[in-house]
């Protein structure tokens, strides 16, 4: 059973094991600096006539996939946790409306990757479920439609905007770990659940420097109540900071006693290579963490390149009814230790 | 605000986020919107002097300035509205900035662009509706400061 | 010559009304929507206290073009009518000088809804 650390933190009970993941991506992914890692890449549509069913279809083709890996049937599945950045979860809800697993739809921004492995992570460690399976999606075109403008109407972006990620992750979570009994397999050691930061910056072209407080508010949370110091990981991996974001993380860190410089990197600076796919700051949504983590991350952690990885991805809590209405831009950062 | 960070406040993070944050190059920018606004406003002169020209003349006849005027207006909205749908004029606002904004055709686009969008969402609610989004309010404020400096110029007449 | 300088003015009045959107973009972090109605409202009060006539006489399609221009027609349109009509004028005079602008973004936002799809970029 899960034992609370300090005011945020809950220690596993070290069974619960991330024994598969399935990733697919759209072109702009395939052709950044971690193309090869993915396990498919799909036009940004899917075929299909709107973005937001083909964000859907991306869901409902990350799941299949996932399944397919795993060579389980859908009945043995205890719950699905599933997000994305639409309205009501829309793309979750259409793309596992035919999954026949019991859904629980979540929202955390770009933070929903790692919220939905936390949340099944408790589930199964109070031992009320045993196999579960955390996916989550964004798309470039949906995102701008739903928080920005449509995609034809000409205007620049700023050097510190984010290019949303068109991608779609899942990770497969068991108590009992796949494979054979030698294989060693990650299992998640470890959770930290943020608090809503608020530090009044109003750009919503900024959102690195709206989400890293929340960031370094969840790291600093997770090593007090813990008692760890950052080099006990060996990799600081947090959610689509971008390039802003993570340059004001590491100023924060540092201010607060704790250097996490040489081991922190993050996904939104990973995924795809700025200077010549002119992402600007880098991506972001949820999609990013996802394909970030279900691919290249779990290989290095596979491969046992990576021993210690913690896992914060951060996302902003804004919708464009708040900006419209002058709300501050709210953001929240959920980590989880994975060791392997 | 949460007690997990305890030695940053709101102020100090103002400045933090800022001294970070990378600025647009205004420089350039500055330049671009100059040549593409400039280019745009040429065009409209040189299509509103060739239907005053001699040949053009000939075949559709001698067209007051009005005509001439609504006429090239047309066509400027007409040139916006097809590199919008064949979905180039989003790749010159990327460079253009303003320059493709402020004229006209920029406004053509506004209109053009979400109408495309919405689509998915049906003629009515989706065109329909959203035609306006993002050019509306041109039209809003536009209509209603001319009815107010109107009223101020009939008052000022009698 | 005539032309050229006529083409040098249009090309350099309309350049610089957008340098002026630019910097308001880059330096007040305004949305463009909110630019676009400044600049309306503007070239409607500029007209109204007779500075936009000089800058359209001097530079023509440099500065009708501009969004400015858009407002120059609407305040055109309201004084011409209320000088013909009277009262009326107010309400009728405005719209339709810029009627043909509106009318074809319509019809051709119709259009291109009908027959093309937006795309993701590049």
């Amino acid at each position: 059973m899960a034992v609370k650390f300090g005011k945020q933190s809950y220690k596993l009970s070290g069974r619960i094991y991330i024994n598969e993941t399935a990733c697919i991506v759209g072109p702009r992914e395939k052709e950044g600096p971690l193309g090869e890692y993915f396990d498919q890449v799909e036009r940004e549509d899917y075929g299909e006539d709107t973005w937001e069913k083909g964000e859907a279809h991306y869901i409902e083709a990350t799941f299949n996939k996932l399944m397919g890996k795993i060579s389980l049937d859908t009945k043995q599945i205890d719950c699905v946790f599933s997000g994305d950045l639409l309205n009501q979860c829309m793309a979750s809800a259409i793309g596992l409306k035919n999954s026949n697993v019991p859904f629980l739809g979540l929202y955390g921004a770009c933070s929903t990757m790692a919220e939905s492995m936390l949340c099944a992570s408790l589930c199964m460690d109070s031992n009320a479920m045993t196999d579960t399976i955390a996916i989550t999606s964004s798309n470039f075109c949906s995102a701008e439609k739903q928080y920005r403008f449509p995609l034809e109407l000409g205007g620049q972006r700023t050097p510190t905007s984010q290019w949303t990620v068109t991608a779609s992750g899942a990770v497969y979570l068991s108590c009992n770990k796949s494979g054979a009994v030698e294989e060693l397999k990650p299992y998640i050691e470890s959770v930290t659940i943020g608090k809503i930061e608020n530090y009044k910056i109003n750009d919503v072209n900024n959102m690195g420097a709206v989400m890293a407080p929340a960031c370094a508010s969840t790291i600093l949370s997770h090593l007090r109540d813990l008692s760890r110091t950052p080099d006990y990981y060996d990799l600081i991996l947090t959610g689509d900071l971008g390039y802003t974001g993570s340059k004001i993380l590491l100023e924060i860190m540092s201010m607060h006693g704790n250097d996490i410089s040489t081991r922190h990197n993050d996904c939104g600076k990973m995924i795809f290579d700025s200077a010549s796919q002119d992402t600007k700051s880098g991506g972001s949504g949820c999609g990013c963490a996802a394909a970030v983590f279900t691919s290249y991350i779990y290989k290095l952690l596979k491969n046992l390149n990576l021993r210690r990885v913690l896992f914060v991805a951060t996302g902003a809590l804004i919708s464009p009814v708040m900006v419209k209405q002058g709300e501050d831009l709210l953001a929240i950062s959920h980590g989880i230790s994975i060791e392997i | 605000m949460s007690d997990n960070l305890d030695k940053l406040t709101v102020k100090q993070y103002q400045k933090i986020s800022d001294s970070n944050s990378g600025k647009s190059n205004i420089v350039k920018n500055c330049i671009m919107a100059f040549i593409f606004g400039g280019l745009i406003c040429t065009i409209a002169q040189g299509y509103s002097d060739l239907l005053a020209s001699k040949p053009v003349v000939r075949v559709i006849g001698i067209l007051d300035e009005k005509s001439i005027g609504a006429l090239t207006v047309l066509f400027m909205v007409f040139l916006g509205s097809l590199l919008t749908a064949l979905n180039v004029y989003d790749c010159i606002g990327t460079v253009a900035g303003a320059g493709s904004i402020v004229p006209i055709t920029g406004f053509a686009n506004s209109v053009v662009s979400p109408a495309m969008e919405y689509r998915s969402e049906g003629l009515i609610l989706g065109v329909g509706a959203q035609m306006f989004q993002v050019a509306g309010p041109v039209l809003v404020y536009g209509t209603a400061s001319s009815v107010l400096v109107g009223l101020i110029y009939y008052l000022v007449k009698i | 010559m005539d032309y050229f300088v006529q083409y040098l003015c249009a090309f350099v009045v309309g350049g610089l009304i957008c340098v002026i959107a630019q910097v308001l973009i880059d330096k007040t972090k305004m949305t463009s929507a909110r630019i676009l109605v400044l600049f309306v409202v503007c070239g409607v009060f500029l007209t109204a206290v007779g500075l936009y006539d000089y800058l359209v006489e001097f530079a023509d399609y440099g500065a009708r073009i501009p969004l400015t221009g858009f407002g120059y027609s609407l305040c055109k349109g309201v004084f011409n009518s209320i000088d013909e009509y009277g009262f009326r004028g107010i309400f009728t005079g405005g719209l339709p000088d810029v009627a043909t602008g509106v009318v074809m973004a319509v019809v051709f936002g119709l259009i291109a809804s009908i027959v093309s799809k937006p795309k993701s970029k590049k």
